[in-house]
């Protein structure tokens, strides 16, 4: 399932994964760690919700 | 307006500009605005920010009157937006600066502004210190206040902040200071400027003024890149409205903004508005044929309640209160009471699609909405009446939480 950042918008797609934070593709949101965080706006992995 | 100096060694050198009337295409700016950017004069010559691209001679006479002669060998580049990055190809060209600072995001967005591959870029992330010569520039990252690439830089040997959009406003002025301006004004058009930019980052302003206390900052001039700047009491002044602003507590205060085609919705809100003045609301009743979306969203920033009316128009709603409603939502005001009304004609749609509006951005929706169908009787008036009163009594219970 894909997440949203409820501060910028910006979606984690688990397909891409965030290779520039060492998540790789294929990675499920629940699966990536607690510390990671938006990579275009620095807000926490709690601050994402499920895409509708 | 000539350089203004701000201590021994640092200047405004921006562009003040009075005829502006329009804010980046969808807000408003009645009075104008003013684009503010500095020279630190050190050994490394320092030039932080520039402005919007229309106004680069008036900075150009500045930076060049300041220099007088000199060169400029670092900018830092706080913010990418155009209205402050648009003249770096210029500054580039002319000036060939050793070094551009910039945030990790500020780096991004600056190749996807410009073709900067050649530029000297130096990535900046939040704890990076730069000396200048007796001044130490330090960089901290604001990401989205309001864009992701947006910084700040301190100078602690100054006492000097440069916090780019935040705390600014939309103000053409030939004085530079919070202090020597309107007061009133002044306030009015820090809540414009926040109410239509700022918003909906409310959260990460919060946690910014958090992070800024706790580095526990010596800040005796917070500068601005829009309008008027701060210094001395002012300081703490800008920080405590800031801090109220992104808390977002309504006042005992509602909003009726509507369109309407032959004055049916008009009359229900004029209605709505008797029952919550009787109640002691303060109202605004705002046409959307005779207020742009910013001035209404600068009056609901602050409201406890929104009431939304439209007649139905071809199954749906009239095109003013769609664009307002758009905008509203993007804004992400939060806490609000909302309620909807409209007249119709034959399907009457109207009231359930404001409602989805108000449910969608979360709002409190109270009711029952009034749908009336063509022109508005005296039972109409009634039930419309007894919305305000039903909505006035939902602010009062907010308020006095």
């Amino acid at each position: 399932m894909k997440y949203v950042c409820d501060v910028c918008g910006w979606v984690y797609d688990p397909a891409l994964g965030d290779p520039e934070s060492g998540v790789a593709p294929g990675t499920a949101f629940e699966d990536i760690p607690d510390d990671w965080s938006c990579p275009i706006c620095g807000a926490p992995k709690d601050s994402f919700s499920p895409e509708d | 307006m000539n350089p203004h100096k701000i201590t021994d060694d640092i200047y405004w050198v921006g562009a003040v500009d009075w005829s502006s009337r329009n804010f980046h295409g969808y807000s408003l700016s009645p009075l104008g605005t003013t684009y503010n950017n500095f020279l630190i004069l050190d050994e490394k010559v320092t030039l932080v920010d520039t402005v919007m691209p229309h106004l680069r001679s008036q900075m150009m006479c500045n930076v060049d009157q300041v220099l007088n002669g000199r060169g400029i060998d670092y900018l830092v580049v706080n913010h990418l937006e155009l209205d402050h990055a648009g003249c770096l190809p210029d500054v580039v060209e002319k000036y060939k600066p050793e070094r551009i600072y910039t945030s990790p995001m500020g780096e991004k967005a600056m190749h996807g502004h410009f073709n900067a591959k050649d530029w000297p870029i130096e990535v900046v992330p939040t704890g990076s210190e730069v000396t200048i010569g007796k001044h130490t520039l330090h960089f901290i990252e604001t990401r989205m206040l309001h864009w992701p690439d947006s910084m700040l830089t301190y100078i602690p040997e100054a006492k000097v902040a440069f916090c780019n959009d935040a705390f600014g406003q939309n103000i053409a002025s030939s004085e530079r200071w919070a202090d020597e301006y309107d007061r009133y004004v002044l306030e009015h058009s820090m809540k414009e400027y926040y109410a239509n930019i700022v918003l909906p980052y409310s959260p990460v302003v919060l946690k910014t003024l958090d992070a800024l206390t706790s580095m526990n900052l010596d800040i005796q001039y917070l500068l601005p890149d829009h309008g008027l700047m701060f210094r001395g009491d002012d300081v703490g002044f800008a920080l405590d409205k800031y801090l109220e602003y992104a808390q977002q507590k309504p006042k005992k205060k509602a909003v009726l903004v509507y369109d309407t085609m032959w004055k049916s919705t008009e009359k229900m809100a004029s209605a709505i508005a008797s029952g919550l003045a009787d109640e002691g609301i303060s109202v605004k009743i705002m046409s959307m044929k005779a207020n742009h979306h910013s001035r209404v969203m600068t009056e609901v920033f602050d409201a406890a309640a929104v009431l939304v009316g439209s007649p139905t128009h071809n199954n749906g709603i009239l095109p003013l209160m769609a664009d307002m409603l758009t905008y509203m939502k993007g804004l992400r005001p939060q806490g609000k009471i909302g309620a909807s009304f409209g007249s119709f004609g034959w399907s009457g749609e109207c009231v359930k699609i404001l409602n989805q509006w108000l449910e969608d951005m979360s709002f409190e929706v109270v009711g029952p909405p009034v749908k009336n169908k063509f022109v508005p009787d005296h039972d109409a008036f009634a039930q419309c009446y007894e919305l305000g009163k039903t909505v006035a009594a939902a602010i009062k219970a907010k308020v006095e939480e």
